[in-house]
């Protein structure tokens, strides 16, 4: 087996190299379902990107294909299994609620790769999971929150109350509260990930209440707008957004799946992909912090200290002492939270001024 | 040169058969400009559409469930909307039916025996029909208008249905995401030969339910008096028929069938409940339903019609990248056109010479025999 893999490796080294005539390999087809439109310049916006930067890095090498707006549910199903039967090597499903329909047809489709994202189930050899760990960035805008809040106040317009957009508050909250013990963080629930409307309206409502600052677990650029009208600052949410907001975005988390589909689609194409679960932050490149702008150098001094603390590991955003909302103990002094209490989190911690709708 | 349309004294027979040809024959007219315009081949592109769906029969299986709720659904509201009940509120009808119907799987998984799925069938119709009964109760009780009570009524089953999967109904197992413990087996319904695809027996009910929907309307007392009450409210007092049971006989059949499309695709097609388990079936089937002129068989093609081109709208997303929105503007320019050619049915077009012109303004002035109804 290792054999096999290294000549294929070599094989596939020699093509890259230039050696003409001999296509070692025939392309590697890699396909992408998103749940939204790919100009939402948020979530699918990256994932896109990420399939642009594939066919860039490996040109000749990859043949690429994607569905946006696919809705989660029985449609999942249908677009998924399409991909399979029509030649793809590798298909990635980038939204949580395609988990139970990737496992699904993975399952009878046992040479076609699968990679799920965000998600936890891999039922069958063939399925991998990806996420990244985007609360790493959360703590370090929650930190220039609490330096640059006059109101001592942010507001924070949220998604679904699934444990990925609570972990997303809890880290921001803490990233605050290691500023300004007192910092106060005003959630408010679009329920919906894309709906640039209902985003506009919940910004509006948080800077009608005083908050001085705004960031956003929901897609679109229109919060960001909003807090521009009203002169206020704002985050970026997963992609860049300083064209939307020059003088008021701070900065932005983006995803930067890039990286990641590189050496997986890469892997499919010389034969090495396994299965694996990955969770990925800053470290390697997955998580990325736009420049920060807009705010004076010592705000932004600090913030690039504790975005080196997280990259280099040095520092974990869920280090004790933590308290729960109620006021109970949940983690110890120099404790950090374990993935598994990360990926399943439904709680807040002390501090958050909101009731989580359950 | 002026262009009339001019009512026809009977509707036409020749355009009844033939208008579903000339919308087609438009829409590829249409669409083949729109794709050259995009710099697509247009014959690659329609062939995508219509044709490459139909070839493999995994992707016939699809065709079947994508089309079931829409020919369940839309058998039901046509008997509404010819009884003259705006029941808008079909997708409500479906979540609260594919709610009532998983209650045994969710609540009480371990119950697990055969009759678990015929029990959740009965619910979910039940619970599709106590659905539909609420606006036409306040219709009848209250003279509160349907197309409003209905419709609101789908965003309150929304938010039910979004309350009880982030709530008491989550998975235990489920890491806190939004969703329901998975169907055990005997509470799935089965595919109907699963060697080859997907289709599950929802298909099957939609058909069965169009044609005995379509015999009760064509050939029973009971679909005279859906047809007379739905004409002449007065007609049908006189012949002692009750406008009140009538509106409680559409609603509670479309909610039930709406209800029974619900658990059927939940059971079916998804296996689990979810925040969203309907990408807007109700609201597509009202569509499916004019589409298939309130004539159940009509709304079985209409049905099958519709899911093509979603399942076309795919396929050419794929095969030739062209974005989502281009494949949901075909799709628009389809319905568009056969609406459209549907006018031929009850108008013919007349073309008046540069001298009618002269007398054009007094023409459209003309109230009595043939009205004109439009201009050029």
């Amino acid at each position: 087996m290792t054999k096999t893999l290294t000549t294929l490796a070599a094989a596939a080294a020699l093509t890259a190299l230039g050696a003409s005539g001999a296509a070692a390999q025939d392309a590697t087809k890699a396909c992408y379902i998103y749940v939204g439109p790919i100009g939402d310049f948020g979530w699918s916006y990256q994932h896109h990107q990420g399939l642009l930067e594939v066919e860039e890095a490996m040109g000749d090498d990859v043949e690429t294909a994607y569905l946006e707006s696919v809705p989660e549910g029985a449609d999942a199903e249908r677009a998924i299994e399409r991909f399979a039967r029509s030649g793809c090597d590798i298909v990635f499903t980038t939204s949580f609620g395609f988990m139970d329909a990737t496992n699904k047809v993975a399952g009878k489709f046992p040479d076609v790769k699968f990679e799920h994202a965000t998600g936890y189930k891999r039922e069958h050899p063939n399925v991998a999971t990806y996420n990244s760990r985007f609360y790493e960035g959360r703590y370090v805008q929650g930190v220039i929150a609490a330096k640059l809040s006059e109101a001592g106040v942010a507001g924070y317009i949220a998604s679904f109350p699934i444990p990925e957009v609570v972990r997303g508050i809890n880290s921001f909250m803490l990233g605050a509260q290691s500023v300004n013990p007192d910092f106060k963080v005003k959630v408010v629930w679009a329920n919906t990930w894309f709906d640039p409307g209902k985003e506009a309206d919940a910004a509006k409502a948080l800077v009608d209440q005083g908050v001085d600052i705004i960031t956003q677990h929901t897609d679109s650029t229109a919060p960001m707008q909003v807090a521009a009208e009203r002169g206020i600052k704002a985050f970026g949410q997963a992609s860049d957004m300083i064209e939307f907001g020059p003088d008021t975005q701070l900065t932005s988390i983006v995803d930067d799946w890039g990286p990641y589909y590189i050496e997986r689609v890469k892997a499919v194409h010389e034969g090495t992909w396994e299965q694996h679960d990955v969770w990925a932050g800053m470290a390697e490149g997955h998580v990325v912090m736009a420049p920060y702008t807009n705010m004076p150098d010592d705000v932004k001094q600090m913030a690039e200290e504790v975005e080196a603390k997280i990259k280099s590991g040095e520092f974990h955003p869920f280090t004790g002492p933590v308290n729960k909302q109620d006021g109970s103990a949940w983690l110890a002094e120099g404790d950090t939270a374990s993935d598994e209490e990360l990926l399943g989190m439904n709680f807040y911690v002390e501090g958050v001024d909101d009731k989580l709708p359950n | 040169m002026r262009i009339e349309l001019v009512k026809r004294p009977q509707h036409s027979a020749l355009f009844s058969a033939v208008s579903p040809f000339i919308a087609l024959g438009l829409t590829v007219i249409a669409g083949a400009i729109m794709f050259s315009l995009l710099g697509k081949n247009p014959v690659d592109a329609l062939y995508y559409y219509f044709i490459d769906p139909l070839r493999e029969t995994w992707s016939l299986h699809e065709l079947a469930v994508k089309a079931a709720p829409l020919i369940l659904i839309g058998v039901g509201l046509s008997v509404c909307y010819l009884s003259n009940n705006w029941n808008i509120g079909a997708e409500g009808q479906f979540i609260i039916g594919a709610v009532a119907g998983s209650i045994l799987p969710i609540v009480f998984p371990d119950f697990q025996f055969w009759f678990v799925l015929p029990l959740m069938l009965v619910m979910g119709i039940a619970g599709g029909a106590a659905y539909g009964a609420i606006p036409a109760l306040l219709k009848v009780r209250f003279n509160t208008n349907e197309i409003l009570s209905s419709l609101m009524l789908v965003y309150v089953a929304q938010l039910f249905l979004d309350w009880l999967v982030r709530g008491p109904w989550r998975n235990p197992e489920g890491y806190n995401f939004p969703e329901t413990r998975n169907f055990h087996d005997y509470a799935v319904l089965p595919e109907i030969w699963s060697a080859s695809g997907r289709a599950h027996w929802g298909f099957v009910f939609a058909l069965v339910v169009a044609v005995a929907v379509w015999f009760v309307m064509a050939r029973t007392l009971k679909g005279f008096e859906v047809k007379v009450i739905g004409q002449s409210p007065r007609a049908g007092r006189f012949a002692g028929f009750s406008h009140g049971r009538m509106v409680f006989f559409a609603f509670m059949l479309a909610g039930g069938l709406a209800g029974l499309a619900g658990i059927s695709e939940v059971s079916g097609a998804i296996g689990q409940l979810r925040p969203s388990i309907s990408p807007g079936y109700g609201f597509t089937a009202i569509i499916v339903a004019f589409l298939g002129r309130l004539n159940p068989l009509g709304i079985v093609a209409a049905g099958l019609v519709l899911a093509l081109s979603y399942l076309g709208g795919e396929a050419a997303q794929i095969s030739i990248g062209v974005s989502d929105k281009v494949a949901r503007a075909f799709q628009g320019m389809l319905l568009f056109f056969v609406l459209a050619s549907d006018t031929l049915i009850h108008y013919r077009i007349r073309i008046t010479s540069g001298r009618a012109r002269a007398a054009g303004g007094r023409a459209q002035a003309a109230p009595a025999g043939e009205v004109p109804h439009g201009h050029a």
